[in-house]
């Protein structure tokens, strides 16, 4: 699709893909990701701190996506869509409880645990899916117009939001976007396909 | 990936080996019987001989013409009724616009035409209400049942296959943009109808196809509604093989089996004569949709379909309470309205009565509905990683267009040679081969339309295959799940070719007891079983739309409607 | 001399006899027979479950009914068994059975026995060589089917509505020229429907003799004559003109319940008292016979050549036999079925059994029911059935 490029980003940076409609930018994010749909045909590599994960299923990667959308599990309460990120490694009902009640509580949302994720607003939801990701700690995270779905206020909270926290657990954060207000609050690369 | 193509290679074999090989196998034994050769009976030479004596059964002709009637006129029927009612909107909007169907669509074709017979017939509800209204104490000596024309058995038919219609038209436009192109329609002048007619039929024709067609194979060749409705003297084909493969004398396998191979070919030419139908259609679109009338004057038409579909679920409605009515019944004689005795007798003893069948029932709707729903989940599963393939899951459709009785009994010869006849087994198995093609068909629109970015956004997370199936699909999907469940149970229920044949008689259901007593005297204890066989899927229907809710009960965008 | 030769003879004869059985009762124990019975009766059906209570008890062999719509398809399944050469182990393990499907299993070599001889209670039966017990439409049994129950043919009719009943078959004619449209039979294609058939057929036939023969174009076409004459009279008038038919003679009861019909029939005596203590008729309901007598022929048992359970089923046949099985079996509260049994070979206790069985309006004695006639030829039937479907199919 698009002419070959490589991307370096760095842990704790943030790198943003611009470009047209259908010049296939989430479809780059699905490759890293390792998403692909059958008939796309990658090729490549993908590293992660100098690890190799091109052959990796997704779920090995360690690489967070998040849409625009914030794509809550709607069968889950917002407490356990949390949970369902959280690391297995942390082990222990009371001690996974109490990481997801944290979570929620720095994402303003302390006491939803039970919540149905139907009744957040926009800007909470979006909250507990960037949390739900945080918890599953991936060494990368591939952000796919995040943002354009909140109003404008929202928006500038929301990406403040976002990268502080992968800068401050030293993510390394691939963005796609339309908005050249993204790019410029990224303060990275910017790619342009 | 590999991993998909595996699974999918597993759900293929099992398709393949356990579905469509015995089908294939059924039909061969049966096609080598239709030309002479039946080693049991020391028949080791081709020959013409089976057909010559198929043509010469009385009221050979009279069969084929009143299947082709029959089966035809009530699909078209059927489906004309349907589209016009989706047309004239009658369906409203609303997550409950559906729900109305369950109990048709629930209700077995054995146990609608026992109702309906009772309805219709000269001594039934209809001519008591006209006797009251004019004075008879006879009932008239008319043929409203078991009429030469097959009349009531293509009322039957349209009476049970409008429901699975309506749910499928549903179904299907739930996945065009239907307002807001009727709207762009409107604001073009056309009446809602003929907009309806001229720009969402074409889309919705190719998502209804080959449910239309399983209709068509179905009404073809249906046996158990047409003994309950249809004409005896002479039957239709379906019926006269039957009879044929149950006389005494042995030879006349032959000409069963020559009988059941026309049956296939008379669906597989009706099928033909209905794609034929559709591409003359199509070029007939071509040239009535750019002429622009707006139809303004269809209304009253669609209107009529609308009625018409209204008056035959309340003759549904009637036929179903008149089970219950009869089955609590003591005397009830012409022209009473309303029982003038009543009495629990027929449900009084049900060890030994109707207990075992409704075990039988229970038994083999759970097991054969639980495999076919998890090879219908495996299949799907295996879609994740891998292109759909259109060819296979035409496969599926297979043993819902062939005719039962075209591969039944040679599918017998073949179980009995591997020892499997007459057991739970062979039932279930045979059961199932009808059930996962209505499982697959029920659950893959749900399944698809699962948003994938929530597959991905839990891969990102970490969870592995088999969490995502577990953890997130199939509980998102217990509602489609549940009904994918209801519908399996409903078809396993109202077996009964299968179930007669595989179980070598010995495993009663409520199906084939209901239509073996609708032989008989008593039209109480028939009231019984087809009470308990159209409560049964009901059940089953009301648990998967209640279960859920209760399960989401605080789960607001999963407490969608459907059915 | 002669006198302990000949006791000792009968040892030889009888001891071999016994041990048999007594391997029977053993080989039995435990085995579930399948008996393949039309079902299309409840009463007939609570039956079997009765006998199923009893044997088990008796002898610990379950009865396990498989309803039949038509006994054919019993026959059928043994077939396809053959097909596969399942020639043990086979599914069905005792079949109700008579005539046409009798013949058809003796001819093609698919019953087990001969047995009757063999069962202890065949003692209470009259064997004779010209006895119904013996010879079922003309075919000889030679022990390959064992007698259970008693059918005679016989009309029934609502006295309420109905006053004068034709005396004769050819009375039929004028009866429904007076009653259009209140009188059918079933389809010949079923049983009881062909029977209407062969009563008139035995009634007109110029030589009933030539009944008892197997059929042949000559003797056919002779013997038919008058009855397709007389059909075509009767046809015009019949229910719905003659041109369609209820498809049992269970149908045609439910029609005469609904008072669409005035006139059904039955192979059963017993079985119009039965229905209107069952609530199925009306209490008004009565059964009459032509005065010359009517068609009568005794209901068996028979054993597929491949039954799994044999024995089981040799000991059910037997049970059915016994005195006090066809006494509860006469009972119309039960069932209402005449005994097979010879009464002159009973004890007193068992006659006076018979005796004090109860009794009812529309049950009608023995003595009502006129002179038995024998069933013609089974190829009669076959040939019969198929000729109406031609004259009258189209």
């Amino acid at each position: 699709m698009f002419a070959p490029i490589t991307l370096r980003v760095a842990a704790g940076g943030v790198a943003v893909v611009m470009g047209p409609s259908g010049v296939g930018k989430s479809t780059l994010l699905d490759g890293i990701g390792g998403h692909l749909a059958h008939g796309f045909l990658a090729q490549g590599r993908v590293l992660i701190a100098d690890r190799d994960v091109t052959a990796l299923p997704a779920e090995t990667r360690r690489i967070g996506v998040m849409f625009q959308d914030a794509l809550l599990f709607p069968h889950l309460s917002v407490g356990d869509n949390l949970a369902f990120g959280l690391t297995p490694t942390l082990r222990g009902r009371s001690q996974r409880r109490a990481a997801v009640e944290a979570a929620l509580a720095q994402a303003g949302l302390a006491g939803m645990y039970l919540r149905d994720p139907a009744t957040l607003s926009g800007g909470q939801r979006a909250r507990a899916a960037l949390m739900r990701t945080l918890l599953a700690e991936p060494q990368a995270l591939l952000l796919d117009e995040p943002f354009s779905k909140l109003d404008a206020s929202l928006r500038a909270e929301m990406r403040q939001f976002v990268f502080d926290h992968a800068r401050a657990r030293g993510i390394a954060v691939l963005m796609v976007t339309h908005d050249p207000e993204d790019a410029t609050a990224a303060g990275g690369i910017v790619v342009e396909l | 990936m590999s991993r998909g193509r595996a699974l999918r290679g597993l759900v293929l074999g099992v398709v393949g080996l356990g579905l469509i090989a015995p089908i294939a196998l059924g039909l061969g034994q049966s096609l080598q019987a239709a030309f002479g050769i039946l080693p049991a009976l020391d028949l080791r030479v081709w020959s013409l001989e089976p057909w010559r004596m198929l043509l010469a059964q009385p009221g050979f002709g009279s069969s084929l013409q009143l299947s082709l009637l029959t089966g035809l006129g009530s699909t078209l029927i059927a489906l004309v009724l349907a589209l016009g009612f989706c047309a004239a909107g009658s369906f409203g909007r609303g997550p409950g616009r559906l729900r109305w169907l369950a109990p048709f669509l629930a209700v077995p074709h054995a146990a609608m035409a026992v109702g309906l017979a009772f309805v219709l017939a000269p001594s039934g509800w209809i001519a008591r209400g006209l006797a009251l209204a004019f004075g008879w104490n006879r009932p008239p000596d008319i043929a409203s049942v078991h009429d030469a024309w097959g009349l009531a058995l293509m009322l039957g038919l349209v009476v049970k296959e409008l429901p699975f219609l309506l749910l499928v038209i549903a179904s299907g436009l739930a996945q065009l943009p239907v307002a807001r192109q009727i709207a762009a329609g409107r604001a073009l002048g056309y009446g809602p109808g003929v907009a309806w007619i001229k720009l969402i039929l074409p889309q919705l024709w190719p998502l209804i196809r080959l449910p239309v067609w399983v209709v068509l194979a179905y009404g073809l060749s249906v046996v158990d509604m047409a003994i309950i409705l249809g004409p005896s003297n002479p039957p239709s084909l379906a019926v006269a093989v039957v009879r044929l493969f149950s006389q005494p004398d042995l030879a006349m396998i032959l000409p069963a089996s020559a009988g059941a191979m026309l049956q296939a070919a008379l669906v597989v030419v009706c099928i033909a004569a209905l794609w034929g139908a559709e591409a003359a259609l199509r070029l007939l679109g071509r040239w009535w949709v750019p002429r622009g009338g707006r139809g303004m004057s269809w209304a009253p038409g669609l209107r009529l379909a609308s009625g018409a579909v209204w008056a035959l679920m309340a003759l549904a409605s009637l036929a179903l309470v008149s089970l219950l009515l009869w089955s609590l019944a003591w005397r009830w004689s012409f022209p009473l309205i309303w029982p003038e005795s009543w009495s629990a007798a027929a449900w009084a003893s049900p060890s030994a009565t109707w207990g075992a069948a409704l075990y039988n029932t229970v038994i083999l709707a759970a097991a054969s509905t639980a495999v076919s729903l998890a090879l219908a989940v495996l299949w799907l599963e295996a879609e994740a990683d891998l292109p759909r393939a259109p060819w296979a899951e035409a496969l599926i459709y297979l043993p819902l267009l062939m005719p039962q009785i075209g591969f039944l009994y040679g599918l017998n010869v073949w179980f009995l040679r591997a020892g499997l006849s007459g057991g739970y087994l062979a039932v279930i198995w045979a059961q199932a081969l009808l059930v996962f093609p209505y499982v697959m068909i029920t659950l893959s629109e749900p399944w698809r339309s699962v948003d994938p970015r929530l597959l991905r956004v839990a891969a990102a997370l970490g969870a592995g295959r088999w969490r995502r199936l577990l953890g997130l699909r199939l509980p998102i999907l217990l509602r489609p799940i549940l009904t994918a469940a209801a519908i399996g149970v409903a078809v396993s229920v109202a077996q009964y070719l299968p179930t007669l044949f595989m179980g070598a008689g010995r495993i009663a259901t409520l199906t084939t007891e209901a239509v073996t007593l609708a032989s008989g005297a008593d039209r109480r204890v028939v009231g019984v079983y087809a009470s308990l066989q159209a409560a049964l899927p009901f059940a089953a229907y009301a648990a998967a739309a209640l279960l859920p809710m209760w399960w989401h009960r605080n789960r607001r965008d999963l407490r969608g409607g459907g059915v | 001399m002669r006198f302990p030769l000949f006791a000792a003879l009968s040892l030889l004869l009888a001891t071999p006899a016994m041990a048999d059985w007594s391997q029977t009762l053993a080989e039995a124990k435990g085995q579930t027979v399948y008996f393949n019975a039309w079902g299309g009766d409840a009463r007939t059906n609570a039956f079997i479950a009765w006998v199923s209570t009893q044997t088990e008890a008796q002898f610990g062999v379950k009865v396990e009914q498989v309803k039949l719509t038509d006994t054919a398809e019993a026959v059928t399944r043994v077939v396809a068994e053959k097909a596969a050469g399942q020639d043990q182990g086979g599914s069905v393990d005792m079949i109700w059975i008579n005539g046409p499907n009798f013949l058809a299993m003796k001819e093609q070599g698919l019953l087990h026995g001969p047995f009757v001889a063999s069962l202890p209670n065949a003692q209470y039966l009259d064997l004779g060589p010209a006895s119904a017990a013996t010879v079922d439409f003309t075919v000889p049994v030679d022990g390959m089917e064992s007698p259970w129950r008693l059918a005679k043919f016989v009309f029934s009719y609502d006295s309420a509505k109905v006053s004068e009943t034709p005396e004769t078959m050819a009375g039929f004619v004028d009866w429904a020229a007076a009653h259009k449209g209140r009188m059918t039979h079933p389809d010949p294609s079923n049983f009881i429907g062909a029977t209407f058939l062969k009563q008139t057929l035995i009634e007109l036939a110029p030589d009933p003799a030539a009944l008892q023969q197997p059929v042949t174009d000559a003797a056919f076409a002779a013997a038919t004559a008058p009855l397709w004459a007389w059909y075509d009279a009767l046809r015009p008038n019949l229910w719905q003109a003659g041109a369609s038919f209820p498809a049992s003679a269970e149908v045609q009861d439910q029609m005469l319940n609904d008072g669409e019909v005035d006139i059904s029939m039955s192979f059963d005596p017993a079985s119009t008292a039965a229905a209107i203590k069952a609530g199925s008729l009306p209490d008004t309901a009565r059964v009459f016979v032509p005065k010359a007598g009517s068609i009568g022929n005794i209901s068996f048992v028979a054993i597929p050549y491949n039954a799994a359970h044999q024995a089981g089923a040799e000991v059910v046949a037997n049970f059915l036999l016994d005195p006090a099985t066809q006494a509860h079996m006469q009972n119309i509260e039960v069932l209402g079925s005449f005994a097979v049994l010879d009464a002159g070979k009973l004890d007193a206790a068992a006659q006076a059994e018979f005796a004090a069985l109860p009794t009812a309006p529309a049950l009608p004695a023995l003595a009502d029911l006129g002179p038995v006639l024998l069933e013609p030829h089974a190829s009669w039937m076959t040939r019969l059935v198929a000729e109406w479907a031609q004259r009258y199919t189209k």
